[in-house]
């Protein structure tokens, strides 16, 4: 996979151009980014990097385009995502993003398979076709047996690789991924983390992870490092 | 999402919080029980009133009277030419007023829209026997002959008939001797009577039916050949002029309701009252819907505070699943799916308390109706007081799986509002 600068001749997966965004009103208001440009290419592995409250998260937020800045753009592909109605929005996280949260965001109650199959359940996809391709992502994670337990029973680790799971059923370019080992073991976080690179390496799925973890930091292709709401360094990119 | 996925999931997300849901489904069990009970009730007797009505007569015929009918407002003016004196007895099916002459008769008659008139003459009995049984006082109902009675036993009266026919009421059966009211039906009663001239007279008929006790008719039924023979013993050959207290007038069946009034207002116009059976009828039926309604309204009101628990519980299952909310919208669900998916969430809850209500009232209902018409309500023959129709069953599920929906919206619309940051951040 090549990842030198020179042959962006396609637009990059995301690029965001002098993104902003406040909370807050009045003597409260914090300024959560500030003016941040980057690009994020296909097949990358990127991880933002800061303490908590630098604005990590926020940036992560509206590259997924699960919030909207106050000034600045957010392309992808090209395309300005403020130009995509609701709908392409939707359809966009739900075809192309995979999502992976320090918190496991299992729905309690319903079975492993179920819980798996929520972005193809969301996506309209037929029963069966869901039922088929559950177990075959779940066979692929050594999950097959638990997939008509019940998303709690599991342990930590089972969660997150469930949660994993989940987040590849619907076969995306792009993978987000907030403090995905904060919440497990060393040794779980180590085949978590094992995991998410090679899909990174293996199939080419983009991966943008965000974390205070240095180690898991210094796996990825690059950093990038955000303090009080500013972008700090590019490593290895002619920004 | 599918909607098939949808209703899954709206379904199994109900039962998630068993305790929660289970205490707003008998809420709304309260109202749904209350409501199946109380619109039985109200079609119950409505139905019975209707059953009645059809025994008060055809639907092709006006009853009328001089202009001065108990039903219309206030009292007539004096008019000389119209006016009659009043016979002092009122009608339950002719109201008061004065008798009808035969040159009222003539000018009903030539109305356009009359297709005939027949005169009803009053007739006095004095007593019923049978095969010599003790004497009883009896009485005919005047407009019998053009009416429908509710049998017991029998048959109906034959109009055409040239045999005097007869309905007994089934309270005579234990009086006149016969064991059940099919041993009436077939024999001959005597009527005894009193001419005008105050000789006694006896005319036979024979019984062709019995009726069961009614709530607005009273007396027993002859048919026309019976009736006209009477009225000539009675006259006992007396030229007097001839006094009615009502006529029927027929009609074609055909005639809508526009052109019914129409006619009502021609025969007004010549200073007589024309009513069909349901205009006389309309003061019990306003009276039963009445009573029906307020009914109803405290179901309602019932209903109304289940919807509050509907909003209140949806509420709390919303705040709750915040994060799961956020999760799927992160996933690109849409606000109208999450909208739908707490709104058929409060729907199902309606379905449930509305099934559990009506089963539970029907379950009830039946033997307790049962045991009412067996017992303190067995004077009034034919009368079911619960009646469970399906078509007002299904009205009442339905709308109380609308007032569910409608009080799901406001959870749902909050549900849908909800940013998958903040619902993602929420701890």
């Amino acid at each position: 996979m090549t990842k030198t600068a020179g042959v962006a001749t396609t637009p990059p997966l995301l690029e965001v151009r002098h993104l902003s965004k406040s909370y807050g009103r009045g003597d409260g208001r914090v300024r959560a980014l500030d003016d941040v440009s980057l690009r994020i290419r296909h097949g990358e592995s990127v991880a933002i990097v800061g303490k908590s409250g630098s604005g990590k998260s926020t940036l992560m937020h509206l590259l997924a385009l699960l919030d909207t800045a106050d000034s600045g753009e957010v392309l992808i592909d090209g395309t300005d995502a403020a130009r995509l109605s609701r709908t392409a929005v939707n359809r966009l996280r739900n075809r192309r993003f995979g999502f992976v949260f320090q918190q496991f965001f299992l729905t309690p109650g319903a079975s492993v398979l179920e819980n798996v199959v929520l972005p193809l359940t969301i996506a309209g996809v037929p029963t069966a076709e869901r039922r088929r391709r559950g177990l075959a992502m779940l066979e692929r994670f050594e999950l097959a047996d638990t997939a008509e337990k019940r998303a709690t029973d599991l342990s930590g680790g089972q969660k997150q690789r469930v949660v994993l799971t989940r987040a590849l059923i619907a076969e995306p370019d792009l993978i987000f991924a907030d403090e995905p080992t904060g919440n497990l073991d060393s040794v779980t976080g180590a085949t978590v983390e094992d995991e998410l690179f090679a899909l990174n390496h293996e199939r080419g799925i983009t991966l943008i992870i965000v974390t205070h973890d240095e180690a898991l930091a210094a796996r990825c292709d690059r950093q990038i490092v955000i303090r009080d709401g500013r972008l700090v360094d590019l490593t290895g990119v002619a920004a | 999402m599918r909607t098939s996925d949808l209703v899954r999931a709206a379904v199994a997300n109900t039962f998630r919080s068993k305790l929660r849901t289970t205490l707003t489904v008998l809420a709304l069990f309260v109202g749904a029980f209350t409501l199946t009970l109380t619109t039985a009730l109200g079609a119950g007797v409505s139905d019975y009133v209707s059953k009645q009505v059809a025994s008060l007569g055809a639907d092709d015929v006006l009853l009328v009277s001089t202009a001065s009918a108990a039903t219309e407002d206030g009292p007539a003016v004096y008019d000389p030419e119209t006016s009659s004196a009043s016979s002092g007895t009122p009608n339950p099916l002719g109201g008061d007023g004065g008798t009808l002459t035969s040159a009222d008769i003539e000018t009903l008659e030539d109305i356009d829209g009359v297709d005939s008139v027949e005169p009803v003459s009053p007739v006095a009995l004095d007593w019923v026997e049978v095969g010599g049984s003790a004497k009883f006082e009896f009485t005919i109902s005047p407009t019998s002959s053009i009416t429908r009675a509710d049998l017991a036993a029998g048959e109906q009266l034959d109009a055409a008939s040239d045999d005097a026919q007869l309905i007994l009421p089934d309270e005579y059966l234990d009086a006149l001797g016969f064991a059940d009211a099919d041993d009436a039906v077939g024999t001959t009663a005597t009527l005894g009577l009193t001419d005008v001239l105050g000789a006694q007279h006896e005319v036979e008929a024979e019984i062709v039916g019995v009726s069961n006790a009614s709530l607005l008719t009273s007396g027993a039924g002859g048919n026309a050949e019976l009736l006209a023979e009477l009225a000539e013993v009675q006259k006992a050959g007396v030229d007097s002029p001839d006094r009615y207290q009502i006529a029927i007038a027929r009609f074609d069946p055909a005639l809508s309701a526009v052109e019914i009034a129409d006619l009502k207002a021609r025969i007004a116009d010549e200073g007589m009252s024309g009513q069909t059976v349901a205009d006389q009828l309309g003061l019990i039926q306003t009276v039963i819907t009445g009573i029906t309604g307020v009914l109803n309204a405290f179901a309602v009101v019932a209903l109304l505070a289940a919807a509050f628990g509907i909003v209140n519980t949806l509420l709390m299952s919303v705040q709750e699943r915040t994060r799961e909310i956020g999760l799927m919208k992160a996933m690109g669900m849409g606000n109208a799916r999450v909208f739908a998916l707490f709104s058929l969430e409060a729907a199902f809850i309606g379905l449930l308390g509305s099934l559990l209500g009506v089963v539970v009232a029907i379950g009830l209902g039946v033997p307790l109706a049962g045991a009412l018409a067996s017992g303190p309500l067995s004077g009034l023959a034919g009368l079911s007081i619960l009646l469970f129709e399906p078509a007002s069953i299904g009205a009442v599920i339905v709308l109380i799986v609308a007032i569910a929906f409608v009080a799901g919206t406001l959870p749902a619309r909050r549900a849908a509002r909800k940013t998958p940051i903040d619902a993602l951040r929420y701890e």
